[in-house]
């Protein structure tokens, strides 16, 4: 009897299986990867109502961070800073700048200045910066700007870095002592470059003492 | 297969009717080549409307939410939990015929196993249905799988729900391949048969993988087929073990007994048994099979519903003896509230279906009659649904909060959906009864008498033979 298919047909069960095992780990990969924060968020970069460099403010000028955000140590939100924190230097220095303009007219009608948020959680999700910047009973150990912002005192223009997904926070919960630095130190950028080689066997210790356990499990963020 | 056989010549013929293996052929093929009857089309559309009617249920559902079923606080799993732990059951006859038995050289197997896995397949879609659209936002099923995302978040593997997933889904999958593997040689001999050129004999020359009959291809085939069967023999007992883990693991009275695990796996064999026989009863009288399923097969299918069915009894029993020895107020409760309470009519057709139905088949004249058997299978499957109802309901209607107590009632999309996955489980055999071979035409060979090596011998080689010839003892490994 004639064969019904031709002799390359008999490779098609090994490419069907090898395919489809090859095609549902591409999936899983492809999925995990461009679904995720870490291709959706990171690098987002909007273009803000004045051109304000914090390479030039917070780098070359070196400002502390919360000089502008302010609340950042008392509340949830790191604010953003009023106009008038502004023109705090700007009354003096480069008063009559075309790029300020924006501010000088926002400090003369009372109208804020509409700033673009780039780091967002979803509204599900509560984070709240005084618990993780301040020492308070964490023995001297806090979660620096630069872990979580990263090099904000090199950016032009201020963009996401990290995912801010949830494995990315529970990542941090599970593994603290890799993440946290002295208290002190909070706002020093570059620090994480430059880690002193025992500042994680130091973590430990404290972690260990002061019974350190961020928490992992839902309503810690969710409630 | 037949070289390990356990059917000796002095036991009365598998197959009757004396036929050549070109007959058995012929039977099982006809009906896959010839135009369908009427009484097919009639079954087929019933069940595919009714199929859609399932389809819009879980439509109507999907868009609506749960609260179309009659779920609601205390009872929070009720028809779906019900239906799908019922369609599972039904599942582990297939797999115990064609699996354990084949491992315990039960020639008689051979004649039913096609139709039960065909079966145990179509049972286990209907069940998986029920939990998917259960868990309330569907979109998110992927939750159940550990797929790994930004969320980070895992299935929690300590909770038999999840244990549940895998071993539903080990289960079908084994199931599926299983069944697949053996279809191969009977999917070739119908493509040989088909029209060349036809697109009958494409389909099932590439349903077929090639087989050529040949030496080598045996076996493999034969190889695969133990393989498989040592692979499924364990799912016999685990699956229905770690589905009974849903209720046996929590610390609901009622729920939480070691005797979970046996009691549902023989609840689960007894009812797959019975829908076995509901099937195939009103089958081989059908496609005119009473030859290969003869009433000694059905005999012994009853016979294994009479003991699994005294096992469930027994189960029923010892639930009330040990509730009653613990001593705990609370768990006496819930067994005397399940014979008694506000459920008393679905505990007692449960009982009556359950323990009284199989053992009628004590008798030798309700066990070998083609009527009896199909009735009692049906009151075994209505009995065996109630079952599931009375564990589930009974216990969460009555919470640990007197003021939650509740009575729970189906709404009508809860009735319809169950009917429903009744369309769909009988939408699928049609097709399968229609376009598959229905017997194992390649293995009920293998049993014939003319199978044997040294058939020949008895009978002078001239290819004629008669069941009265004279006994002979066949060495047990030829």
């Amino acid at each position: 009897m004639a064969q019904v298919f031709s002799k390359a047909s008999n490779r098609l069960p090994l490419i069907a299986l090898v395919g489809g095992l090859g095609f549902l780990l591409f999936t899983i990969w492809f999925i995990s990867y461009y679904f995720s924060p870490k291709y959706t968020d990171v690098g987002y970069a909007p273009k803000q109502p004045v051109p304000y460099s914090h390479q030039f403010h917070a780098g070359e000028l070196g400002m502390d961070c919360r000089y502008c955000h302010s609340n950042v140590e008392n509340g949830a939100i790191a604010n953003l800073p009023a106009t008038q924190t502004c023109m705090n230097c700007h009354n003096q220095v480069k008063p009559e700048s075309v790029k300020l303009l924006p501010v000088r007219e926002s400090w003369a009608s009372g109208k804020p200045i509409e700033w673009v948020k780039v780091h967002m959680l979803p509204e599900y999700a509560h984070f709240n910066h005084s618990v993780h910047v301040n020492a308070g009973s964490k023995g001297g150990l806090a979660v620096g700007c630069e872990t979580c912002h990263g090099r904000v005192d090199e950016m032009e223009v201020v963009s996401q870095v990290q995912p801010l997904s949830m494995s990315w926070c529970l990542e941090c919960h599970a593994t603290p002592e890799k993440y946290l630095r002295p208290a002190e130190l909070i706002t020093k950028m570059g620090y994480d470059q430059s880690r002193p080689a025992d500042q994680e066997a130091k973590n430990l210790e404290v972690i260990k003492k002061k019974g350190i356990a961020p928490p992992t499990n839902c309503s810690a963020c969710h409630y | 297969m037949s070289n390990l056989a356990t059917h000796t010549s002095y036991d009365p013929p598998l197959v009757d009717g004396n036929p050549s293996f070109h007959d058995i052929t012929e039977w099982v093929s006809v009906h896959n080549e010839r135009k369908a009857k009427p009484y097919w089309w009639a079954g087929f559309s019933i069940a595919a409307m009714l199929t859609i009617m399932l389809v819009t249920c879980f439509l109507y559902l999907f868009w609506n939410g749960i609260g179309v079923w009659g779920n609601n606080n205390p009872v929070g799993w009720a028809w779906d939990i019900v239906n799908f732990v019922f369609w599972v059951g039904i599942g582990h006859a297939g797999t115990l015929i064609s699996a354990v038995l084949f491992l315990f050289r039960q020639e008689w197997r051979t004649a039913i196993n096609r139709s039960a896995e065909a079966m145990t397949i179509f049972a286990v879609i209907c069940a998986l249905i029920f939990p998917a659209f259960h868990i309330g936002r569907q979109w998110m099923a992927y939750y159940l799988f550990p797929i790994p995302g930004q969320m980070g978040m895992w299935p929690n593997f300590r909770s038999p729900l999840l244990w549940d997933v895998f071993a539903v889904g080990t289960y079908f999958t084994t199931s599926l391949i299983f069944w697949y593997t053996g279809l191969i040689p009977d999917i070739a001999t119908l493509r040989d048969r088909a029209k060349l050129g036809s697109l009958r004999q494409k389909v099932m020359a590439f349903l077929s993988l090639g087989w050529s009959g040949s030496m080598k291809n045996w076996l493999h085939y034969e190889k695969a087929y133990t393989i498989f069967a040592a692979l499924s023999t364990p799912l016999v007992l685990s699956v229905h073990s770690v589905v009974s883990f849903d209720f046996a693991v929590s610390q609901l009275p009622g729920w939480h007994t070691t005797i979970f695990p046996p009691y549902f796996v023989a609840g689960a064999i007894f009812s797959g048994f019975a829908m076995v026989a509901t099937l195939l009863v009103p089958l081989r009288k059908l496609y005119n099979l009473e030859n290969i399923i003869t009433i000694r097969h059905i005999e012994k299918m009853n016979i294994i519903i009479l003991v699994t069915g005294s096992m469930v009894g027994f189960a029923y029993m010892m639930e009330f003896f040990v509730a009653w020895y613990s001593g705990v107020q609370y768990e006496i409760y819930a067994f005397v509230n399940r014979a008694f309470g506000q459920y008393w009519w679905a505990y007692w057709t449960m009982f009556t279906c359950n323990v009284v139905t199989p053992q009628l088949f004590w008798f030798k004249k309700l066990r070998t009659s083609m009527t009896a058997t199909f009735v009692l299978s049906i009151f075994v499957n209505i009995g065996m649904w109630f079952e599931r109802f009375v564990i589930t309901v009974t216990s969460l209607h009555r919470d640990f909060l007197p003021s939650s107590w509740d009575y729970y009632s189906p709404t009508i999309i809860d009735i319809l959906t169950f009917i429903g996955s009744f369309g769909l489980f009988f939408f699928l055999f049609f097709i399968f009864m229609r376009h598959l071979p229905v017997i194992a035409v390649a293995e009920v060979k293998m049993i014939l008498p003319q199978a044997d090596p040294h058939f020949y011998e008895d009978h002078a080689g001239d290819g004629h033979h008669t069941h009265e010839s004279a006994p002979t003892v066949k060495p047990s490994h030829s």
